[in-house]
């Protein structure tokens, strides 16, 4: 049994302490807004936050996360009002949408430890996250639009 | 050209299939069936016969819900689609809602014949039907509120959901009318707006669905879930037309949790209550394939074999003037051979699909650009009717043309069928790229002649490659060959399917290269099908993406051997195409063409027609350490009247990246029978730190509405390779590029 911190809510799991994150969120406690791409850590569609930090939770095996907490892009805002989501939504930034969990999620991260980020800063962490349907150049925007969003006090 | 946006009435032959009815609670449901255009409808079937299904319905609370019938797999229709009813409806745009259609013959897409999304067809097939039926819906509701109030109709005028007796200012919701507006006959005749009048169409407009994908809430096909759900692995063998020998399944029945492990058509199966487990049943699995016929096939036989066809004679294309004799009496002859590999579509969402199958129903949730084709597949599997099989469209993450194969829908039906339980089939990214339907890999022989003038006077393109269309021409219905890609080729009398056989031609092979659009007096383009094991299929803009990289950058060819400007050069061969004209020019200039660049950059152009749309790309890169990288790309575009320019702006970009990922990185090899790549590490694709600043500029045009989802990917490679060539000196005649 392991116990962990789910979008707040506490968890206890009976599951196979090698399964990665990713099963677990998806088929167990049926949070399917992170995604599966790859599964080794190549594409960063399941990226969610442990602690705060930006994790492919598609090698992260549950046995890792004991006591920590895990926050999904369900579990970012009640109503689409995180500053990131709103700059997502003002730029359109979705195609298809499938990276975007991983894109947003990544974003997050970044913004938390760079609130000015610059161009430089995000190549750096979003050179990772793949986006077939090619949302690059919005991402970026939407990633300088919401440190504005942030800084203001969204 | 017939302008399809100037004032129109609709036909007697349209009206008789639109049909107006009452719901409970008094809402008004319009129905219309779409008569295919082109080639005779649906094979077999009577227009008589097709029940008009209900499209549109505006209910007694002043929703209006639109059906839609076309897959949203990142290109903006389920937006697009309802814009163009909201239009003439004249109601208010935040309450319009969609739904996604069903499988059934009313949905089918006219332009294609069945219910499919792709040939970038979703604007250019309802552009006109949905507005005819906004027009009608708020005619009739425009007549029921005069004939309550006992006024003239031309008195009252619709607007944002209300229709008002302008000299009264007497108002009614047209939730308080549709109880009347349904009992109505409908109108002999409707006009249509003039593109002056639009007030939705042309303006940038929010996406309905990005406010679901950026919180988890939009439900993918991987994301189905079902009470009482199974999800499976598949293994399949890993060398193309293997098949399944033996297998001992005691060591995957042995990992805790899995459920079944079955034989289908496809491998073998390990059916567990969620994916990691079925997975780790899977890699447990002793299996024993026989591997076949092709079980030494390798890149470098496929390619002596696509060489030894380009000796053929082939078919031809298109043949004007004497292009062989000219060019054999030539002073100045141009040869040089070009070359694309295979490529895999890589949809972010890997293959997946979920099924249900009881004695007399069958129910599919599928991430499908092809509902027609899902439920045949389904019909045949269960032997069920047509009828009995319901299908539901979720979100795409990624098609660009994979999703229009049915292979991953067969699994799940099959699993669903064996096991009885609802089955979601899920495969890895590995099972994504080596078993997909690939680009095909061509090889080209191409010369020219120069004239005098450095212009040419004689071109011959001679293609070898595998045929899509012979692959797939006996899963589809013939009648839809034609309308796939309407402009590519005038075929009139044959079908493709007989054409295909007949005369060796796949329009899909020689699209790009036929079209040629310079002014060049002789001109010859031939193809020799040559089909290996390695499956193809359709990838963005199909033949485009290859025949467009060859032709714009044989072009250059000329032009660097003619000692001229490559947009020079074009401009004077373009003289009877006013529409690429248009891009070109638009693009150079924004581009600054002609003016120094800084030390170290290089500019490269291309023009394309695909698709019904005309577009234009300048690149700019360098060179370091034999990295290309490409800084800036300023794009034209021409795709007729814009329905929503956001979008439009948006599938440039998306066009450009996948385009640059094929010129830069995509490159699927074969060995042993078998892909060589399995994941992102060995199939890359473009990242954020390699992505261009892309400037989008749109042509403002009255011509009908082209595709966009398609038409931004074809000019992008030989952009970059034309101004890599005028980095190095050394032209690209293969991709990815390597200097
Ligand atoms: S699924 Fe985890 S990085 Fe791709
Ligand atoms: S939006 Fe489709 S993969 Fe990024």
């Amino acid at each position: 049994m392991i116990s962990l911190i789910v979008n707040g809510k506490p968890q206890q799991l009976e599951v196979d302490p090698q399964t990665p994150l990713l099963w677990v969120l998806r088929d167990r406690l049926g949070l399917t807004g992170t995604k599966y791409g790859c599964g080794i850590s190549a594409c960063g569609a399941c990226t969610v936050h442990v602690e705060g930090e930006a994790v492919r939770s598609c090698v992260t095996p549950l046995a890792r996360l004991a006591g920590k907490r895990v926050t999904t892009i369900e579990g970012l805002s009640r109503d689409n009002d995180h500053p990131v989501q709103r700059a997502w939504i003002e730029l359109d930034v979705p195609q298809c949408g499938f990276c975007q969990s991983g894109q947003i999620m990544a974003a997050v991260a970044l913004l938390a430890k760079k609130p000015r980020p610059t161009d430089a800063d995000i190549d750096a962490t979003m050179s990772g996250i793949l986006c077939r349907c090619g949302t690059y150049q919005r991402i970026r925007r939407a990633i300088h639009r919401a440190a504005e969003l942030r800084r203001a006090g969204a | 050209m017939n302008d399809p946006a100037a004032p129109e009435l609709i036909d007697e032959g349209r009206r008789a299939f639109l049909k107006v009815s009452v719901a409970a609670g008094g809402a008004l449901l319009i129905g219309f069936y779409l008569p295919a255009v082109g080639r005779g409808g649906v094979a077999g079937v009577a227009a008589t016969e097709l029940a008009p299904n209900t499209w549109i319905r505006i209910g007694a609370d002043d929703s209006v819900t639109l059906m839609v019938a076309s897959s949203e797999m990142g290109q903006g229709v389920y937006t697009a689609i309802p814009m163009l009813l909201a239009e003439e409806l004249e109601c208010d745009w935040a309450r319009v809602r969609i739904e996604t259609a069903p499988a059934a013959r009313a949905y089918f897409n006219p332009l294609i014949g069945m219910q499919l999304t792709g040939g970038s067809t979703a604007v250019r097939a309802y552009f006109t039907p949905l507005r005819q039926a906004g027009a009608t819906a708020r005619a009739l509701l425009i007549t029921a509120a005069a004939q309550t109030w006992g006024v003239k109709e031309e008195s009252c005028k619709a607007e944002n959901g209300v229709v008002v007796h302008q000299p009264s200012g007497r108002r009614a919701r047209y939730g308080e009318l549709v109880g009347k507006a349904a009992t109505l006959p409908v109108p002999k005749a409707v006009f249509l707006k003039e593109p002056s009048e639009f007030k939705l169409l042309g303006k940038p407009t929010r996406r309905r669905d990005t406010p679901l994908k950026v919180n988890g809430a939009a439900v993918f096909g991987q994301d189905v879930r079902l009470p009482g759900m199974l999800t499976a692995a598949v293994a399949r063998c890993p060398v193309f037309g293997g098949k399944l020998k033996s297998f001992d399944a005691a060591k995957a029945k042995a990992v805790e949790g899995v459920r079944h492990v079955l034989a289908i058509d496809s491998g073998v199966a390990v059916v567990a209550g969620d994916f990691w487990t079925a997975q780790r049943g899977r890699e447990a699995l002793a299996i024993q394939w026989d591997e076949g016929a092709h079980a030494k096939a390798s890149s470098a036989q496929l390619r002596s074999r696509l060489e030894a066809a380009l000796k053929r004679a082939g078919s031809t294309a298109r043949s004007e003037g004497e292009a062989e004799k000219v060019l054999s009496a030539a002073a100045r002859r141009i040869e040089a051979d070009y070359e694309v590999p295979y490529l895999a579509h890589a949809c972010m969402e890997p293959m997946n699909a979920t099924a249900v199958v009881t004695k007399d129903s069958c129910e599919v949730w599928a991430p499908t650009q092809a509902q027609t084709g899902a439920q045949t597949t389904a019909a045949r599997i269960t032997g069920l009717a047509p009828e009995a099989i319901k299908v539901h469209t979720t979100f795409l993450g990624g098609g660009f043309g994979r999703r229009s194969e049915q292979d991953f829908v067969s699994e799940a039906v099959q699993l669903a069928r064996l096991t009885g339980a609802p089955v979601k089939v899920i495969w890895t990214r590995e099972d994504d790229i080596r078993h997909d339907f690939y680009r095909p890999a061509t090889l080209n022989r191409l010369s020219a002649a120069l004239g005098a003038d450095g212009l040419p006077s004689a071109w011959v393109h001679r293609i070898a490659g595998p045929s899509i269309m012979a692959r797939v021409v006996p899963q589809f219905a013939p009648a839809m060959m034609p309308a796939w890609l309407p402009e590519s080729l005038k075929q009139a009398g044959a079908s493709v399917a007989g054409f295909v056989v007949e005369r060796r031609i796949d329009a899909t092979s020689v699209e790009g290269a036929t079209n040629l659009p310079y002014a060049i007096p002789n001109i010859l383009v031939t193809y020799a099908m040559e089909n290996g094991p390695v499956p193809v299929g359709f990838w963005r803009s199909v033949g485009n993406t290859q025949n467009i990289f060859i032709t714009e950058c044989f072009l250059d060819e000329l032009a660097a051997a003619a000692g001229k400007d490559p947009f020079e050069y074009r401009r004077a061969l373009l003289k009877n195409h006013p529409r690429h004209l248009g891009v070109l020019e638009l693009a150079a200039g924004k581009a600054g063409w002609g003016r120094p660049l800084p030390k170290g950059r290089h500019r490269g152009i291309a023009v394309a027609e695909s698709f019904g749309s005309f577009v234009a790309q300048v690149a700019e890169v360098s060179i370091t350490d034999g990295r290309v990288r490409v800084h800036r790309v300023a794009c034209a575009v021409d795709c007729g009247i814009v329905v929503n320019p956001d979008t439009v702006v948006a599938q440039m970009e998306s066009g450009i990246v996948f385009g640059l990922t094929a010129a830069l990185k995509g490159e699927i090899t074969i060995k042993d029978g078998r892909v060589e790549q399995g994941n992102f590490f060995d199939y890359p694709l473009l990242r954020m730190d390699e992505m261009p600043e892309v400037e989008t500029h749109i042509v403002k045009s009255g011509e009908p509405p082209g595709g966009v989802g398609e038409p931004g990917t074809p000019p992008i490679a030989p952009a970059v390779a034309n101004a890599v060539f005028a980095a190095t000196g050394k032209p690209v005649r293969r991709l990815p590029t390597r200097v």
